[in-house]
Formats: C-alpha cells, structure tokens, sequence
C-alpha cells in the first residue's frame, strides 16, 4: 500500500475511534422522529414530506461532517504536532494532504452509506415508493460532501480552524445562491455589483447544480447526462482546490 | 563520512509588525556529525536547537545557507528512509495501541507486514513496553510515550538517528536506559544526533558536542578536548578546628567558604592558591582533611558560554536534573 493509503486508512480510523460515526444515532433519531411527526401532520403529501426530509437530513449531516471535520484535518495535525514524525518519513507533503482527504472521504462515504440505509428502511416502514431518482439525489449529494472538504481542507492549509470555519460555511452559503444571485443583479445598473457577483459565480462552486432533491422526492428522474456533467463539474472543482491545498501545504513551515 | 553538514544555515522569522526587526533563530550555525559517532547538541530554550532539527528533517525551510543529511540535501523525501526522529515531548495519535502505532510508522517507512511485525516485537521488547503492546496510546504516561516515541523512531532501522530533547519526562531508570540504548546504537554503526540541555547525560555518552546560544555555534568538539582547552581546575579544601569568621586571607583566596560546625570547605579558583591556603590553615591551627582538585565539567563550560553570551541559565541546567 502506497503511502497515501496509509494515511488515509489511519484517518479513517481515526474517525471511527473518535465516534464521529455517532452522528448516525442523531440522523436516525431526527430522521424517524420527524417523519412520524410529519406523516401525521400532512394529510395528502407525506410520501413527498419523508423522501424530503431523509434527503435534507443526509445532506445536512453530510456537509457539517465535511466542513468541521474537514477544517481541522490538516490544522489539528499540525497543532498537536503530529505532523513533525509523519513529515519525517520518506513520504512528500502532497501525499500526506491527499491522504488525509481521501480518509475523511472514505469516513464520509461509510457515513452515507449507512445514513441512506436508514433513509431507505424509513421509506419502507411508511409505504413511500422508492425511487431512482433518489439514488442520483444521493450521488449528487455525495459529490457535494467531496466538494465541501476539499474547500474545507484548502481553506486549512493556510487559515487557523476558526477562519477555515467561517470560510467554507461561507463558501457553501454562497456556493447555493450564486445562480440566483446573478439573476437577481443581471438588471442591475451598478457595475462594481455585478462585477463582484460575477466574481462570486466564478470563483465559488455552484453548489445548486448538484441540489435535485426537490424533484428527486416526487420521482422526477434527472437525465443521466446531466448527473453526469454535475458529478464531472464537482469533482473536478475538487481536484483543483486539492491541487491548490498541496502547493500552499508544500510552502509551509511546521 | 560527515553525515549531517549545515553551512551558514540562517534562519529568521517576520516579526509580523511592520518596523521590527524579524526574530533570528539562527544565525549562521556550521556544524558536521560524523558518521558512527552520538553527538550532543546543547543550549538553553530559545538558543535554536529545535530550529536546527527541523530544517535539518524539511520541516522548516532555512531563509538562507545549507543543510546536508547523508550527503543530499536536508528535506529530500528519499533519505528520510534512512532517517529515525523523535520530537521533543512527542504528541502521537493517541487513538492508536502501541502495535498499530508503530505498524503505522513502519507502513509508512516502507516495510512489509512480515518485517513489520517482527521489529514491532523487537522494539517494544527493547523499550520495555511488551505488555502495554495492545493498549492505546492515551493510556500511556509521558515516561511510556518517550519510550515508544524512540521505538516508532527506530522502526525501519535507520542509518542516522535524531533525537529532541529524549530524555525528557523519563525517570532515572528511564534515562538510564535511553542512555544504554543511544550506546547501543552507536555500537551498532549508528549515528545519533540528540539535542538536550541536560549536561550530565552529554558528558556521559556523547563523543563529541556542539553548544548552541543565540542561534549561533559557539563550541563543538569532543568534551574532554572542550574542557581541558578552556578551563583551569578548581580546588575543594577541607579542614577542621578553623574559624573562618573574619579571615580576610583566606576569603579573598577563595570563591566560596562553607562553615559547617567545626568543619569548613573552601573552594579556590585553581590549584595555584593551594600552598597559600594550607599555610594559612595551619598558621591558624587548623587540621587539614582533604584536598580534592575539582575537575572542570562541561557545566563551566556551558555557563561560560552562557554567560558571555547574555543567557540566563534555568536552575534546571545547573543541576543537570531532568525536571
């Protein structure tokens, strides 16, 4: 096994020995609790209430994971020092970077794995029709966790945990509006708006192309193409903000 | 064969505000470690030791001069498999046993699970820790962490081992076996290069030392040849049925005068006053019990060094006690 696997199994082994797999127990509680709730509440459109919420509730959890996490992937190592006896193996920073982000993705994709689990055992206990489209809901949903690590782990490799933080909750807030923001000011007079409306719709990753769970709840199937093109697009976002993570983390001192 | 060469390694660091002069860490430091032999590198906090074990293992860029381990040039990721460190005061993934820590280090080093195990035994065999093999790593004490620090250290049988501050948080049992084990490894062909401000455990196993204020090479060599160049012996003088209460001859010979009860030590500067001294003595009716030359130590040296340059020893470094 090649460095970086090392690395990132013992990342994810941290995860499972720290029990951030705990969260499950708060998904499941939120997700069954809120579904008996709810069913009872909606008269007509509980089966669109449920897949709603087993949607929401994945990403949600999915996405707080990724940023917090995330940010303190690369950050805590350096704070604890651990890094010094890594850095003093025959492996490059690189690996190391890459290493830990595919740990918190394996650690993501497990989390998921068992969150849909649950989302899929709810569906079957209230009689609502499983769809195709949630699985491509859930798959978009899973490039949108990739996507928000690697902006959490990018923004670690030269911010302290706090600014980290408030930088990818603020690129995840901003990564959801950039559509509408710009529909909003395509009318406006105001040059220095738009120019740094466009700047935003550039720079942030639009994070709304990989949200179809509205529709995905009520059966409507995405086109494949589609699914497809919005996996490519956040993964390759992902890919370069990793890229950018390695060059600054290569400049470092510890 | 020199295995570690720095030439003119400075490094400085921004101050962060704009008009302050950036803090020098190091200032030109020129050392070499030759191959076999266990160096020790001394200083007090703050003189750049750490500094120096970084840039040396590429964790630190130096903003100027160069480094060299094993004749490439210090950071390079392939001679790190020749290399073993232990940070001072290690802080290891504690979520970790013993055996999957050190299983960890050694996958990382590039060993196969075969020989993998098989050093796992050794070492913790070797630092005493066989039965705390399975449990984690947060369940050890510091003394524990220290020793399998140095196990994790020695995992993929380096060539060229480097060590801050390995002494620190052991008892005296556990010092003593770092001691032995340092020795043993020289015995074994390697290098050691550990850094320490404890004096005592320098003057017993190191071959030669490198002292190290301000960021800046101020002695290096072997320790006798270190001592005997730059000290004069001192002098303890014991006698008995003497009041030294008022003597101005004697307190003007001596550094230092202890009245005990009837007995009285006193200390002179050199051998030179000794004749004086003892004439003094029995002028006085006095009865002399010992004249013991006092060996200068790599303390004085230490403290003369310290002391031309400015630093405030710790009372730490007096005693040469690990705290």
């Amino acid at each position: 096994m090649g460095a970086i696997g090392v690395i990132a199994l013992n990342a994810f082994r941290e995860s499972l020995r720290d029990k951030i797999l705990y969260n499950l127990v708060l998904f499941a509680g939120l997700l069954i609790g809120l579904s008996v709730l709810l069913a009872d509440l909606s008269i007509t459109e509980h089966h669109k209430v449920i897949a709603d919420m087993g949607l929401a509730a994945i990403n949600l959890i999915g996405v707080i994971i990724a940023i917090f996490v995330g940010i303190s992937l690369v950050n805590k190592e350096i704070e604890r020092r651990t890094i010094y006896t890594i850095m003093a193996r025959p492996i490059s920073r690189a690996a190391f970077v890459l290493g830990k982000y595919l740990g918190l993705t394996l650690t993501l994709f497990v989390n998921m794995t068992i969150m849909v689990a649950v989302f899929l055992l709810t569906l079957w206990l209230y009689h609502v029709p499983i769809q195709f489209s949630m699985f491509q809901a859930v798959l978009l949903i899973f490039v949108e966790i990739v996507v928000v690590t690697a902006v959490a782990l990018f923004f670690s490799t030269f911010s302290s945990t706090t600014l980290s933080a408030i930088f990818t909750l603020g690129f995840y807030v901003i990564g959801h509006l950039t559509a509408d923001l710009r529909t909003v000011v395509a009318n406006s007079d105001s040059g220095p708006v738009t120019s740094l409306v466009d700047l935003l719709y550039y720079l942030c990753p639009n994070l709304e192309m990989l949200n179809i769970k509205g529709q995905a709840a009520v059966g409507i199937v995405a086109a494949p193409e589609y699914v497809m093109m919005a996996s490519l697009y956040g993964l390759m976002y992902a890919g370069v903000l990793l890229t950018g993570a390695c060059l600054i983390f290569q400049q470092r001192d510890f | 064969m020199d295995v570690i060469v720095t030439d003119n390694l400075t490094k400085s660091y921004a101050s962060g505000w704009p008009g302050r002069p950036p803090f020098v860490a190091l200032d030109g430091l020129c050392l070499t470690v030759r191959r076999g032999e266990i160096f020790g590198f001394l200083g007090p906090n703050g003189a750049g030791k750490t500094t120096t074990l970084k840039i040396l293992l590429g964790l630190v860029r130096p903003t100027s001069g160069q480094a060299y381990l094993l004749g490439q040039p210090a950071g390079d990721v392939a001679t790190r498999r020749r290399i073993g460190f232990l940070p001072e005061s290690p802080y290891f993934y504690d979520y970790l046993t013993a055996e999957e820590f050190l299983g960890f280090y050694g996958q990382l080093a590039g060993l196969n699970r075969a020989a993998i195990n098989q050093r796992v035994t050794d070492l913790l065999g070797l630092v005493g820790l066989t039965e705390a093999r399975a449990r984690q790593l947060r369940k050890f004490s510091k003394g524990m962490l220290q020793r399998v620090g140095l196990a994790q250290a020695l995992i993929h049988d380096p060539e060229l081992i480097i060590l801050d501050e390995p002494m620190t948080g052991l008892d005296p049992v556990g010092r003593k076996q770092v001691r032995d084990l340092i020795l043993s490894l020289r015995d074994c062909g390697k290098t050691v290069f550990f850094s320490t401000h404890i004096l005592h455990d320098v003057e017993m196993i190191c071959d030669r030392v490198g002292i190290v204020m301000k960021g800046r090479l101020v002695a290096s060599g072997r320790v006798d040849e270190l001592v005997r160049q730059d000290h004069t012996q001192s002098v303890e003088v014991v006698c008995q049925q003497l009041n030294v209460e008022g003597n101005a001859f004697i307190h003007s010979l001596a550094t230092r005068v202890l009245q005990q009860g009837p007995q009285c030590l006193i200390v002179l500067p050199s051998p030179d006053a000794v004749d004086a001294l003892v004439g003094e003595i029995r002028r006085q009716g006095g009865r002399l019990l010992s004249v013991t030359p006092h060996k200068a130590s790599l303390e004085d040296l230490y403290f003369q060094e310290a002391t031309q340059q400015g630093a405030q020893p710790l009372p730490y470094m007096i005693s040469g006690r690990a705290s």
